[in-house]
């Protein structure tokens, strides 16, 4: 049961039970939605962005532990950060989700590293990343749909 | 000796043979991995069966002594084969019912028999204006062909519903038949709920209304006794790793009439009786529908799949696997906080169930850490997972060789995911 512990950790349990900035955003100028075409999950990403700062994020959606935690916490972190910043942590986060037995160099990720055990479940890292997609398209404000694929 | 309940539920299942399932699991060495630290318990047969040893020797001992091209050569090994590939034709003849080896088509599986049929027989028979219909609880390869076509051909489709149960609901399907109507498409048995369709009863139905009934039967041979005949389908498709046989090969079974009217799909070396460039004539039935080298060695592997459930007979397979539903079906229902999905009067060994609160991917990663190997998702059939207002069920689906412990750790293993999620 270690390894399970060690994917769904504490912080994520808690996240997938109580999602913070959870439902649609009135005042979003960007949003986009995100498919797992894996397992049928949809998520909406909404943002408020100005002058290059993401205001104020959120999400919505049905989504397993792994999205629906990595979704929010995705919405914690990014709140107030600019979209470069936002841009930067993405990749840390998918370096986070995608690095060998090596050390990953994720500085500043902060709490989104309790996401690290899900690297020991392949299968899952599409859960985990759903949300990242779908904000990526809503900052580049893509009309398409996008998918994990 | 015992009537053997056919696909359509004429005849019920009576004092059936009791199966030997500790004999049954020696021919299947890979039961015996472990996944972790806990045996593997395989509960994901409705996706792909695992293959006995009958089924790995066929193939090894075809492979490496009497393998070569079919059809085409004059020396002993290319007879050889020839022979061996059209014993399989023969052997899924007689494992479908059907009158004529003719009329069975070597295809890489289910979906590919389905395109064959849409594109072949539905690109002749379909025009704008025209309707078909498909069930509500349809796996996507017997959708979405359906959609290409009727998007091409300007035609309507439509959709039989079911009920909350996941029964089809047969008045509709009265009302959804008219004169131009010219294609139903139903699933025998669904691979998302287990519900075994009464086939004998539609196809009287699309019948009457002068259409055609093609039965994706993928989920439907593992379980029960086919007779494509006394079913009344014009069409029934199924794969062989759905029975024990080999993946990237199936068959198709259409009525000799209809295949020979048909034009062919896909061109190519086989199907052809002389090929000029003024004008190129093709092949009888069935080369005129197998372009190409066929999967030889596949079709060597169904043949040996089909023995190997009539050595067990599928009337005691059939009814092992039905304990084994019934046991689970029970255990859980005792448990608080599941939701079985699917409760149809006839139903194979399929069982979906939600959990509360718990998302069916969590729940599959917990049960793999127990050695469970259930599926986790949509399951190919989005329209049901929409009916139940839900994106994914956990489905376990039993095969020959589970056993009542196994159930019995399913649910355990159920239990304690609930546990972890409190």
């Amino acid at each position: 049961m270690d390894d399970l512990r060690a994917l769904y950790q504490e912080v994520i349990l808690d996240h997938y039970k109580r999602p913070r900035h959870f439902g649609a955003l009135e005042e979003a100028n960007r949003r986009a939605e995100g498919t797992n075409p894996l397992c049928g999950d949809q998520i909406t990403v909404y943002a408020k962005v100005e002058d290059g700062v993401i205001r104020d994020v959120s999400f919505e959606g049905m989504g397993c532990a792994i999205s629906t935690a990595s979704a929010s916490l995705m919405t914690e972190a990014l709140s107030g950060k600019t979209l470069e910043e936002a841009a930067r942590m993405h990749s840390v986060f998918h370096r986070l989700l995608t690095a060998g037995d090596e050390v990953p160099d994720i500085e500043g990720l902060g709490k989104l590293e309790v996401l690290a055990g899900v690297r020991d479940f392949p299968v899952r890292i599409k859960c985990a990343t759903l949300a990242w997609h779908a904000l990526r398209a809503a900052l580049e404000q893509s009309d398409e749909p996008v998918t994990t694929e | 000796m015992t009537a053997t309940p056919t696909i359509d539920g004429s005849q019920p299942v009576s004092a059936a043979p009791t199966l030997d399932v500790e004999a049954v699991r020696r021919e299947f060495p890979i039961l015996e991995r472990l996944i972790g630290k806990a045996r593997l318990v395989y509960l994901d047969n409705a996706a792909s069966t695992q293959r006995p040893l009958a089924v790995l020797d066929a193939e090894r001992d075809f492979e490496t002594h009497a393998y070569s091209n079919v059809h085409r050569g004059v020396h002993t090994l290319s007879q050889e084969a020839t022979e061996a590939y059209e014993g399989a034709r023969e052997r899924v003849r007689r494992f479908l019912g059907a009158a004529d080896a003719r009329e069975v088509i070597f295809l890489r599986g289910t979906t590919e028999a389905i395109n064959l049929v849409a594109q072949s027989y539905g690109r002749a028979e379909v025009s704008a204006g025209d309707n078909m219909v498909v069930s509500e609880m349809e796996h996507h390869s017997n959708i979405v062909p359906w959609q290409m076509l009727c998007q091409e051909r300007g035609a309507e489709l439509r959709v039989l519903p079911m009920d909350d149960d996941g029964e089809l609901i047969l008045e509709e399907l009265d009302r959804l038949l008219d004169e131009r109507t010219r294609i139903v498409a139903v699933g025998a048995v669904s691979n998302a709920l287990g519900t075994i369709n009464p086939i004998a009863e539609i196809a009287r139905r699309v019948h009457d209304a002068g259409a055609v009934l093609v039965v994706d039967g993928a989920q439907a041979v593992p379980h029960q006794q086919v007779d494509v005949q006394a079913m009344g389908a014009d069409f029934f498709a199924f794969s062989a790793h759905k029975v024990y046989g080999p993946s990237g090969v199936g068959a198709l079974w259409g009525r000799r009439e209809l295949l020979e009217a048909m034009p062919p799909w896909q061109g190519g070396g086989s199907m052809i009786q002389s090929v000029r460039f003024d004008q190129t004539t093709y092949a009888p039935l069935p080369a005129k529908f197998e372009a190409g080298t066929p999967e030889i060695v596949g079709a060597v592997g169904l043949a040996a799949a089909l023995d190997f459930v009539d050595r067990w007979g599928m009337e005691a397979i059939s009814a092992h696997e039905t304990r084994l539903l019934e046991r689970a079906c029970a255990q859980l229902d005792d448990l608080p906080g599941v939701r079985r999905i699917g409760n149809a009067r006839r139903r194979a060994s399929v069982l979906s169930f939600l959990l509360d609160g718990i998302h069916a991917h969590d729940v599959g990663t917990l049960l793999d850490r127990d050695g469970i190997a259930v599926r986790a998702g949509h399951h190919c059939a989005q329209p049901v997972m929409q009916h139940y207002g839900v994106a994914s069920t956990t489905r376990a689906s039993f095969g020959i060789y589970n056993t009542e412990e196994e159930v019995d750790r399913l649910v355990e293993a159920v239990r304690r995911t609930q546990e972890f999620f409190a």
